[in-house]
């Protein structure tokens, strides 16, 4: 009977707490309503940094307004924060984990007149378009700077995930250091996770010890520059420039720089010329890029990288040009040949040099 | 124990004592949080109705409690049911795995099965899966004297590996461009929505689930033996009780219905099985388990108003934009206050007199 009573007053505070949410108050905006959904918090310096960069320049487009839920859950969560953004009357919803796209997918088919873009996957529907750009370019530059600087001959690269964004980064980085240290090899730790600062900087150690002596990463947290600092050698950033972090190991960083892009999409959507398509945009739209790079790298390799760079934002040079050989020795991309943007996209094995599996 | 205060144990513990002291906990966690509110320059009053409004306001917010909660509640129950008796089960979130695993394993080999069979075929895959997780340490902690603490958490990350493994390699979606996925489950795999309404059918196990272990505990001589066990293990012994039997019992019964969570979230809320799967819900369950002091009914109330802190605060970061660690941080207020209230429902505080 006592239990009973005890689970009576629960349930009061509980019909309490529902009856303060049930009076809401609806405020009727013409503005454009721009949602974003995050992996992880905004203040990491990382992925969702570099997209929330993005969005505090279009927050300041007149008649838009915008918000952001950082750190969802890839799974049920993101499909309820996304379907919540819908119904609270948000025009276009940004979601930035490949995690995203089904859920997106689920929630896109609920709410025909909302507009979806979803970052890193590759479905799309009447309302929803997917978008990335091709880091793999501004991977490779960065791989030119990490193959002329290392004297071990041994490249540390932190990872997060076995899929193919993260392996195609990694072979691109491979093949720019090898373009100028035949030499260089790349040791690859998965860190199964994409923001974890510990378990980062724990990975790049790890890297360390077998006598790395430039650590790249592809992970979200400043974590492997530390490490990198800490031992007294050079680092490679990811996301934005992590200079900030390790100054005197960090020699450049592969960037994103969000804000064209999605200044594009929002005035498409605006005037009505928006299509579902799927936007794959390279250096040359400057969605991608190369940080400034460290003075301590000599002169003549800094002219070489950007020479290269210009290269690829004239098209004269493809980062995955034949022949390519796996780890293997087995030819996967063919003498004249270019890797295609599907076979970039299915990236499921790692070019000679690498060492590491790709599972 | 102090100049000026005394503690003395309390001989009754009325029902409305512990209702005050509960909602006299939460409303204190709740003025912590406007406090962290207003310090961080938001309006401390809004924050809190956002909310609850992102939370309970709304039918669809209370379904997606709902449908958070149900995750939460079987792992909840399960761990429970091993706490009774005393024994540390950490594996839920082991076990869920496991359950999602059995479950799809299931799902994708018998694709051409009708609804009415493949999801008992699930279900029984997933049970049988989450009890051998649980009765693996039990096994171990009975023969080898090994701490079941350290063993279902170790077996934590392997179920979580295993189940990496199989995304990653066996299973993975030959179309999903590389992506750690298995194929979309067959239509007849899917648990079904509730007539009209947003909540899927996880919620009625979750009810027969919960009345059924009620039951057993109230009414059961097997219960009884557990309830008693779970007292003194010494005792328990002494009166001959098969206690060996009963922690084989309980292991494998609190596997079981952390792995029918498993088969809930892959079933009905992913369509597939993918490493996203695991957010922590196996923790998350042991918190809750504590809260509600094992009892079945309370599980569930818990289960809700954790479910619904965690949609709620979505709605308040849409709204303010406070980060997404405030969620943690009210979730971790609210456990300590409850937790601390506790003191006061078997204690008593009084002023020493001076003599």
């Amino acid at each position: 009977m006592r239990k009973w009573i005890t689970g009576a007053g629960f349930a009061l505070v509980l019909s309490m707490i529902f009856w303060c949410g049930t009076a809401s108050a609806e405020e009727a905006a013409k503005e454009l309503k721009v949602g974003f959904v995050y992996v992880s918090p905004v203040g990491d310096a990382g992925w969702s940094y570099a997209h929330d960069q993005g969005r505090l320049v279009i927050d300041e487009m007149e008649g838009v307004e915008t918000a952001y839920v950082e750190k969802v859950p890839e799974g049920p969560d993101a499909e309820r924060v996304m379907l919540n953004m819908a119904r609270k009357d948000f025009d276009l919803v940004f979601a930035t984990s490949f995690g995203y796209m089904d859920p997106m997918l689920k929630v896109a088919q609920r709410f025909p007149d909302v507009t979806f873009m979803h970052c890193s996957g590759f479905k799309t529907a009447d309302n929803m378009g997917n978008y990335f750009g091709r880091m793999y370019q501004a991977r490779y530059l960065t791989g030119m700077v990490a193959g002329a600087m290392t004297e071990s001959n041994v490249l540390g690269f932190v990872a997060a995930f076995p899929i193919p964004e993260v392996i195609r980064g990694i072979n691109a980085f491979a093949l720019g250091a090898q373009a100028v240290n035949p030499d260089a090899t790349v040791r690859v730790v998965w860190t199964k996770t994409w923001y974890d600062p510990a378990t980062e900087k724990e990975a790049a150690k790890s890297l360390l010890d077998i006598g790395a002596d430039v650590i790249a990463q592809h992970q979200d947290s400043p974590g492997p520059q530390e490490a990198a600092q800490e031992q007294g050698v050079y680092s490679i950033g990811y996301n934005t420039d992590m200079r900030a972090f390790a100054p005197k190991a960090h020699l450049v960083a592969a960037v994103w720089n969000w804000a064209p892009f999605y200044t594009e999409m929002v005035k498409q959507v605006r005037n009505g010329t928006w299509e579902p398509k799927a936007y794959w945009y390279g250096i040359e739209k400057g969605i991608v890029d190369i940080s400034t790079i460290n003075d301590i790298v000599p002169q003549e390799i800094q002219k070489q990288v950007l020479e290269r760079k210009g290269e690829i934002v004239e098209e004269k040079f493809h980062v995955f040009s034949g022949p390519i050989r796996d780890q293997k020795g087995k030819e996967r991309i063919a003498e004249g040949k270019t890797a295609t943007d599907p076979e970039m996209l299915g990236m499921d094995w790692f070019v000679e040099g690498v060492v590491g599996t790709t599972e | 124990m102090n100049q000026w205060l005394r503690i003395t144990k309390r001989q009754e513990r009325p029902a409305w004592r512990s209702c005050l002291v509960l909602a006299g906990a939460i409303l204190f966690s709740l003025a912590v949080s406007a406090f962290l509110l207003a310090v961080q320059g938001r309006p401390p009053l809004r924050g809190l109705w956002l909310l609850f409004q992102g939370a309970y306001g709304s039918l669809w917010a209370i379904e997606d409690c709902l449908n958070k909660a149900v995750p939460i509640y079987l792992c909840s129950l399960g761990v429970a049911v091993a706490f009774r008796l005393q024994v540390w089960n950490i594996g839920a979130e082991g076990q869920y795995a496991l359950g999602a695993v059995g479950a799809t394993w299931a799902a994708l080999s018998f694709p051409g099965l009708p609804a009415v069979f493949l999801i008992p075929a699930m279900m029984a895959v997933a049970f049988a899966a989450g009890a051998l997780w649980g009765l693996i340490p039990a096994i171990l902690k009975l023969r080898m004297r090994a701490n079941e603490i350290i063993v279902t958490l170790m077996l934590n990350y392997i179920a979580i590996l295993f189940l990496d493994y199989l995304v990653y390699g066996p299973w993975k979606d030959p179309v999903s461009f590389g992506f750690p996925m298995t194929p979309i489950f067959p239509p007849a795999a899917v648990i079904d929505r509730i007539g009209g309404t947003g909540l899927h059918w996880g919620l009625a196990l979750c009810v027969v689930c919960g009345l059924l272990i009620w039951v057993f505990f109230r009414f059961t001589r097997l219960g009884y033996e557990l309830k008693a066990s779970g007292e003194n293990v010494r005792a328990a012994r002494y009166a001959r009780l098969p206690y060996s039997r009963l922690v084989l019992l309980v292991m494998a019964l609190s596997g079981a219905l952390a792995g029918w969570a498993g088969f809930v979230e892959a079933s009905a809320t992913l369509n597939r099985l993918q490493p996203s799967i695991m957010v922590g819900y196996g923790y998350t369950a042991i918190v809750v388990a504590w809260l509600a002091r094992l009892n079945p009914l309370y599980i569930g109330f818990a289960a809700f108003l954790l479910a619904g802190l965690r949609v709620g605060v979505e709605n308040l970061q849409l709204e303010l934009q406070v980060p997404a660690a405030f969620g943690q941080i009210m979730e971790g207020l609210i456990l300590l206050s409850v937790l601390a209230g506790g003191f006061f429902i078997d204690y008593r505080l009084s002023l020493r007199r001076r003599s």
